[in-house]
């Protein structure tokens, strides 16, 4: 299988202070990947590198095969989708937040698309005209996440984004990203969760702004 | 026309007024003294000085000076929209061209209607009175700016995650920081008359002037507002949304 990412001796450091420190790692097109480590360890910041929300101060990072910079970021970020641990929703409904990658892309909105990708995750249709200050916080987790897979990207990154949801919801969101990954998108994803865990193919740790030994 | 006449001596009187709000803030220990009392004494220099610079100006009436007393005048506000910028890059520049395009923008078509004449003694008022509502405007509308991407960080950052560009990001903040920049000039349009009656307005009737004509005119001082800071809003956010991110397309 071919690499989608390669970072070499990739660091960041703003103003000097050390966050991460000589990365060096390949992840394979297709692969579910799993970040770990103590919190404040650096892995939120490796997964914004991986998105381009940051830039690294050193080193440099290869997206199939060319240098991250080189692609125009919208496109890239279109292609290589971050999800927040707490996102937050646009506008005032849940139709507002799922328009807006069709109006990203100059398309029209496409309702049964919206309503199927609902219903992938367990959500009502009638969800769709739901004013997003009635939604709970598990809800709102999951309408981000339909927000960045209504057009299949080729690697979602996942920011801690099952931490607090119950173990009914958090079940439905892990399926959906284990057939979204089968279907062959890269997942990486920051996480303390051991069933995410087990379920991923390769398990890195970060401690102290430093990558550990990678576990198959 | 000429019976309205404020003697030195009446003026001086008027300065009751000021001791009386001085005393208000002393005893209400607001801290205001100071200010109040550079505020009085800057504009009686201010307006000694524009009084005397005016005469001279309408007296010698040439073109080249009364382009110059407007480009000071747009100058001027420019650099005090640029300290409500709170720290956006570039705000003098961008300020410069809002205030500057609105100012000429209005009494361009001003003069080709044949609303106001190209003389220093209509040109100067009417482009003091254009920039510095244009002024206030592109200050709020800043001010606005700032809040709104201080206080929808997390927005803004997920638009740009999903792929948006930076229009796409920040359009819904755009959208609001000019309408925060246009509401005191839409909603004195609405009350003007009920509850305002306005400087030029006023200032035609204390002098003589027949109401209807003095309103003519302020039918038009609204419009010609109107429209000013439309146009400064819309330039000044424009120009100021890019300079809230780096060339990364990140927030700063």
């Amino acid at each position: 299988m071919s690499d989608i990412f390669t970072l070499k001796d990739v660091g960041y450091a703003p103003g000097g202070k050390v966050i991460l420190a000589n990365i060096n790692l390949t992840i394979a097109a297709g692969a579910y990947l799993t970040i770990s480590g103590p919190s404040g360890s650096g892995k939120s910041t490796l997964l914004r590198l991986l998105a381009t929300l940051l830039t690294p101060t050193s080193g440099m990072i290869m997206y199939q095969n060319e240098p991250q910079t080189a692609i125009s970021k919208p496109a890239y970020r279109r292609e290589v989708s971050y999800c927040f641990q707490q996102p937050s929703l646009f506008g005032e409904t849940v139709q507002d937040n799922l328009e807006f990658p069709f109006t990203l892309r100059d398309e029209p909105f496409a309702k049964d698309r919206a309503l199927a990708a609902l219903t992938e995750v367990d959500l009502a249709e009638s969800m769709l005209t739901k004013p997003i200050t009635e939604l709970s916080g598990g809800e709102k987790q999951r309408v981000a996440l339909i927000r960045n897979l209504l057009f299949t990207p080729k690697v979602l990154l996942l920011d801690e984004i099952t931490t607090g949801l119950d173990a009914e919801t958090k079940n439905t969101v892990h399926e959906l990203i284990r057939r979204k990954q089968q279907s062959g998108v890269t997942v990486i994803a920051v996480t303390h969760d051991e069933s995410e865990i087990a379920a991923a193919d390769t398990l890195l740790t970060i401690k102290a702004g430093r990558l550990e030994d990678s576990h198959e | 026309m000429n019976n309205l006449v404020v003697s030195p001596t009446a003026l001086a009187f008027a300065i009751v007024l000021v001791l009386i709000a001085f005393g208000i803030n002393l005893h209400e220990k607001i801290g205001l003294e100071k200010d109040m009392l550079i505020g009085v004494l800057r504009a009686v220099i201010q307006l000694t000085v524009v009084g005397y610079v005016l005469t001279y100006i309408i007296r010698v009436d040439r073109v080249w000076l009364t382009g110059l007393m407007v480009a000071i005048i747009i100058f001027n506000a420019a650099m005090n929209a640029r300290k409500r910028a709170n720290g956006i890059p570039h705000a003098f520049r961008i300020s410069l061209l809002a205030i500057t395009a609105a100012t000429l923008t209005t009494i361009a078509l001003l003069v080709v209607a044949g609303a106001v004449r190209f003389t220093p003694s209509q040109i100067v008022p009417i482009s003091g009175m254009i920039a510095s509502n244009a002024m206030v405007a592109v200050g709020l509308a800043y001010r606005s700016m700032n809040t709104s991407f201080h206080d929808q960080r997390q927005g803004v950052l997920e638009r740009l995650a999903l792929g948006a560009s930076l229009k796409q990001a920040s359009v819904h903040i755009v959208r609001e920081s000019i309408r925060t920049g246009m509401a005191p000039t839409i909603d004195s349009a609405k009350t003007v008359g009920i509850v305002s009656l306005p400087g030029m307005m006023s200032g035609l009737i204390f002098a003589g002037v027949d109401p209807t004509k003095a309103i003519m005119y302020q039918i038009m001082v609204t419009f010609m507002l109107l429209a000013a800071t439309s146009i400064a809003s819309v330039i000044a956010c424009y120009q100021a949304y890019p300079q809230f991110y780096n060339e990364d397309m990140q927030l700063n």
